[in-house]
């Protein structure tokens, strides 16, 4: 089976423990200058009962131990920089390493978000071009930067739609949410005091747009739309939703996760959307970095502007810009000082690469996910068959039939050198595999990729076992995910290492 | 363009396995009315050189050139390049959520050591992967106290950070949180009279900074007392992380909301950052974000998952405790690289350092004819100071010399209008701390 | 398998009554779709039930469920053993990992559950929708 495979990268295993493991006293990994003021005394500075006692356990290493140690850390990660997410919804895709370099310019990530604004007018200038180009490729009127993620998005958006009905008189009961979404959705929803009533996709995948107009009334205050939707199909009849929708008084959010099927080649802006988050770790290539940081904007439609939150960049008369506060209906602030600027500074640079260019990353994405649905469509079943966008969801039907679900054929995707697609979601593909290449993504790496599932599928079949105990050329096999949620260990204590680093 | 990796030749016999005869083909399924028929008004494209000429240009607008005492939640602080050597591997900065553990040990074992880390610091049982910020954390934390209390009211010192109680005012509007605030003393502390006679039955939590954004170091035994005689839960919000390699750790806290910047991450202006709940193990299923947790393979090798994950949205969709979905996991590990880079001796020595360049500027400026240390409690690398004019004009001056001079407070707090907070990090040479304390001195001797 | 003198619900709890104590638990085939439990959060004695409304939950790595009290009643005792070893409920769901007694309000709602028979018709017709 090994001979087959052509990417496999080996995980090679180190004698690597904890940094704790490693620690004695004396050690030191970073010295500082020394002190060109006279030493205080901290118990007559800040009196006995304030004094931190000994601590024990709180590491004590060298500089080299602590680059060994993250170094052989970081071999065990899969990474973009390594090959193919096909991860759908997630847009894994190239993190320009010029966004890494202007991020960390002196007089980009050494400024103060209360220096005096006539002494950050250049980092107002990013803000400001930043909002204009995400205005400009969205086609809606007013924009925030503050979110720090997508969830935080999708909640100043809810928050937004609330400030605004309840100045129109009734901020309403319920918001709406197709079946096929993404859990942030109903639980933002219910954090902004709604309740979540959900409806239905129809038989093709699509939000039921009958069902939609029986169930919108005075008590709904917004339908949340992923577009295209989490199988990677365009929602056809979103406008008329958007109508029925604004009819009622009601309005159209729209998660724009998926936005990487759109930039440059339509625009949620004309097709009805009132608000609408983005995630700049998704399409605007903001490094994952294993989690985290990321960026959620929000955009409206000129109704909700007097509602977003503090700060607003504004432009004074002179022509400098600065950072306002005093906004009377804004919903207040969402977090402290003025957004994730180190994420807003990569998401520019990313856009300033492209410029009216971004069509072809589009366009290249969308390529990319149909070819492979293409050419696996003889061996994955594809319970939806309306035309995909920049993602195609199969489910493990036939795969199925030998005791061998999703899950099994994404721990064998990597013995073949690939990270697994997202499993299991949506709920609406039961047993789903969706996945989603990105434009970074060349038609060799497309093609291993292929060749993989489709000896995955052919395994299936003739030697499920393999694939059920898969994965077998990583480091650490299926770890005990039941232990460790009966019996957390959550953290590393220094006496009970009896656990040995291998 | 440089980030597609595909010819013509290639996109054509793409096109041609699909059965589509052009580009436009693939987006039929779009209806025609919403698809676009004119290029994008952007800036661009531009090559990587004209990409950096560009920010190179913008930070050549901002403050360069001069010297900041600017603190206030944001922490100016040596780093070193160790930091970066390490963030910059592609193996951690284009890593995706650990969701498959057996290709992401790298980054699981580094969150369960910052985990560890955290707790170490902070002198709590549990912490978890990170959260966005120190606002969004102590937010979080007082919800959680809601949840594992029952009770609706919170009473928040004003002594906390301005912007972290905006934070929590925009949630709490939406909860049905009551919050209240509780003033503070000539001290600059929480007033503890204030605050025993406001803590009730009802009194879900109760919210304090130390040190707080008057730099001043709270009596958090104390405090902690007067919540837990009514069965209230005691959250800590912490901005200056280093301030816990010389103070004691808030223990007698349920619930700890720590900001990290200072910990390894830049200023930025104003983030990224990485936010921390630390808690109680029994608190434990009650806290959001994620959690990484030390199991075995089927082999007995040790390895780390993501746990504990039915808290979380995904699962729980409409019962979930927060609608988080990402940490700030390369923030996170920053923190982790520089914390076992200082080691226990190294933040030892980098809080005394704080605390003598603090200590040796305030008994500076106070020589200074007029000027005055507003609050009388023990501070650690922050100080108020009080002038005898508006503080607006007096930092006029000082730009006048380069120097940003200290946060005018009037603004967050209008009894406080002729007041200032100084921030003197290690990262303040004495001759700067000896500038400050002589561009002061001259701005006061002007006539007004 | 099912024991008789049980009665069931529609969501694959058990009830056993003595006089007007009814113990609750859930089915094994509730076990088995949850997979490993790895949590149980149960009320305190005392707390009032609904027929129908849920009283706890259970919990395995990837999923939450809700259990729902079969009928109306007030918590007498509840199983703390089940804290420090839930997986009790995937080993003897039936026996030792009652969940909780609860004194009956309404001893004429026990005629709307199933009985063991028609409890396993009614799995028995899950397994075949589920298969289909």
């Amino acid at each position: 089976m090994t001979e087959k495979i052509k990417k496999a990268g080996r995980h090679v295993s180190q004698n690597e423990g904890l940094i704790f493991e490693k620690s004695a006293a004396g050690k030191r990994g970073m010295e500082l200058p020394p002190l060109d003021v006279p030493a205080v005394d901290a118990r007559q500075a800040l009196g006995a009962a304030h004094l931190r006692e000994a601590w024990s356990g709180f590491p004590e290493v060298s500089e080299i131990e602590v680059i060994r140690h993250f170094t052989r850390l970081s071999t065990w990660n899969y990474a973009i920089d390594l090959g193919m997410y096909p991860l759908g919804s997630c847009t894994m895709k190239y993190n320009p390493r010029v966004n890494e370099f202007v991020a960390r310019l002196e007089g980009i990530a050494t400024e103060h978000p209360y220096q005096p604004q006539e002494l950050s007018q250049g980092c107002l200038k990013i803000l400001q071009v930043l909002q204009q180009c995400l205005l400009e490729i969205t086609g809606m009127d007013a924009i925030t930067l503050q979110p720090a993620a997508g969830a935080q998005g999708e909640l100043t958006g809810l928050l937004l739609i609330r400030a605004y009905l309840e100045s129109q008189g009734n901020p309403r009961k319920k918001v709406l949410i197709p079946d096929s979404a993404h859990g942030t959705n109903p639980a933002t929803a219910t954090i902004a005091g709604y309740q979540v009533e959900n409806i239905r996709s129809d038989a093709r995948g699509q939000m039921d747009v009958e069902r939609l107009r029986s169930l919108v009334n005075g008590d709904v205050a917004a339908l949340m739309v992923t577009n295209p939707s989490t199988i990677g199909v365009f929602e056809q009849r979103i406008a008329e939703a958007a109508e029925i929708l604004h009819a009622a008084g009601a309005l159209l959010y729209m998660d724009g996760a998926n936005m990487n099927a759109l930039a440059g080649v339509a625009r949620p802006g004309d097709f009805g959307v009132d608000v609408m988050h983005l995630n700049l770790h998704k399409t605007f290539s903001t490094p994952h970095g294993g989690g985290g940081p990321g960026a959620g904007p929000v955009m409206v439609k000129k109704i909700l502007e007097p509602f977003l939150p503090v700060p607003v960049l504004v432009e004074k008369a002179d022509g400098s810009l600065a950072l306002d506060t005093n906004r009377a209906h804004s919903i207040g602030r969402v977090r402290a000082f003025c957004g994730n600027f180190g994420v807003l500074v990569r998401a520019l640079a990313y856009t300033l690469a492209y410029g009216p260019g971004i069509r072809q990353a589009t366009e290249d994405a969308v390529l990319n996910a149909n070819y492979i649905r293409a050419r696996l469509t003889d061996l994955y079943e594809l319970p939806y068959t309306l035309p995909s966008m920049h993602e195609v969801v199969f489910s493990d039907a036939r795969q199925k039939k030998f005791g061998v679900s999703t899950i099994d054929i994404a721990k064998r995707l990597i013995d073949y050198g690939f990270h697994p697609y997202t499993t299991a979601f949506p709920l609406i593909v039961p047993g789903a595999l969706m996945i989603e290449p990105t434009e970074s993504e060349s038609k060799e790496e497309c093609d291993l990729f292929i060749e993989a599932m489709r000896a995955i599928a052919e395994e299936a079949s003739s030697n499920p076992e393999l694939v059920k105990t898969a994965p077998h050329a990583t480091r650490v096999g299926r770890l005990d995910e039941v232990t460790a949620a009966r019996k957390p260990i959550l953290r590393w204590k220094p006496q009970a290492s009896s656990e040995a680093a291998d | 363009m440089r980030y597609l990796p595909k010819s013509p030749a290639e996109r054509q016999e793409m096109l041609r396995a699909i059965g589509a005869r052009g580009m436009e083909e693939l987006f039929t399924s779009i209806p025609a009315a919403h698809r676009l028929d004119r290029p994008l008004r952007l800036p661009g494209p531009l090559s990587e050189m004209e990409i950096i000429d560009y920010f190179r240009a913008r930070a050549a607008e901002n403050s360069r050139g001069y010297t900041s005492f600017l603190g206030a939640g944001v922490y100016q602080h040596l780093r070193s390049v160790v930091t970066d050597a390490i963030l910059q591997r592609g193996e951690f900065l284009t890593s995706y959520t650990p969701y498959q553990a057996e290709i992401s040990q790298g980054t699981l074992q580094a969150i369960f050591e910052f985990q560890t880390l955290m707790c170490q610091l902070t002198g709590q049982e549990v912490a978890n992967a990170s959260m966005w910020d120190g606002s969004t954390a102590l937010t979080e934390a007082v919800l959680m106290a809601e949840r594992l209390t029952g009770r609706q009211r919170v009473l928040v010192a004003r002594s906390l950070h301005p912007e972290y109680r905006q934070v929590l005012a925009t949630y709490a509007h939406n909860l049905g949180l009551q919050v209240e605030e509780i003033g503070f003393s000539a001290s600059g502390q929480l007033d503890a009279a204030a605050l025993r006679a406001a803590v009730s039955p009802t009194t879900a939590a109760v919210v304090v900074q130390s040190p707080n954004f008057f730099g001043v170091v709270e009596e958090v035994a104390l405090l902690a007392e007067l919540t837990h005689a009514r069965e209230a839960l005691l959250v800590v919000a912490v901005t200056e992380g280093v301030s816990l390699g010389l103070l004691r750790p808030p223990a007698e806290a349920d619930i700890v909301a720590l900001e990290g910047q200072s910990f390894g991450l830049p200023p930025s202006y104003g983030g990224p950052f990485v936010g921390v709940i630390a808690t109680r193990e029994k608190f434990v299923r009650q806290m959001p974000g994620r959690l990484a947790g030390q199991t075995t393979d089927q082999h007995g090798r040790r390895g780390f998952v993501l746990t504990l994950a039915t808290r979380e949205q995904h699962i729980r969709r409409e019962k979930a405790t927060s609608n988080i979905c990402t940490n700030q996991a390369l923030c996170a590990l920053a923190a982790a690289v520089h914390l076992c880079l200082l080691g226990k001796a190294g933040l030892q020595e980098l809080a005394q350092q704080n605390l003598a360049k603090a200590r040796f500027a305030a008994a500076e400026l106070e020589k200074i004819p007029g000027v005055r240390r507003a609050f009388s409690g023990p501070t650690f690398n922050e100080f108020a100071i009080e002038l005898p004019r508006a503080v607006k004009l007096v930092n006029a001056e000082l730009r006048k010399d380069k120097i940003i001079g200290p946060l005018p407070l009037g603004g967050f707090y209008p009894e406080l209008s002729k007041h200032g907070l100084v921030c003197v990090t290690e990262t303040s040479p004495r001759a700067d701390i000896e500038r400050l304390a002589a561009s002061l001195r001259r701005a006061l001797a002007l006539p007004q | 398998m099912y024991p008789s003198d049980y009665r069931y619900t529609s969501e694959h709890e058990w009830i056993q009554v003595r006089g007007e104590t009814g113990t609750v638990g859930i089915t094994d085939y509730a076990q088995h779709a949850l997979g490993d439990v790895v949590f149980v959060e149960l009320p305190k004695v005392g707390t009032p039930c609904v027929a129908g409304q849920p009283f706890g939950t259970v919990e395995s790595v990837k999923a939450v469920s809700e259990i729902y009290a079969p009928v109306t009643g007030e918590v007498l005792e509840v199983n703390t053993a089940l804290a420090d070893a839930p997986e009790t409920i995937n080993k003897d769901p039936h026996g030792a990992a009652w969940m909780i007694k609860l004194r009956l309000a309404h001893p004429q709602e026990l005629a709307k559950l199933m009985d063991a028979a028609g409890y396993q018709a009614y799995i028995a017709e899950k397994q075949k929708e589920a298969s289909a």
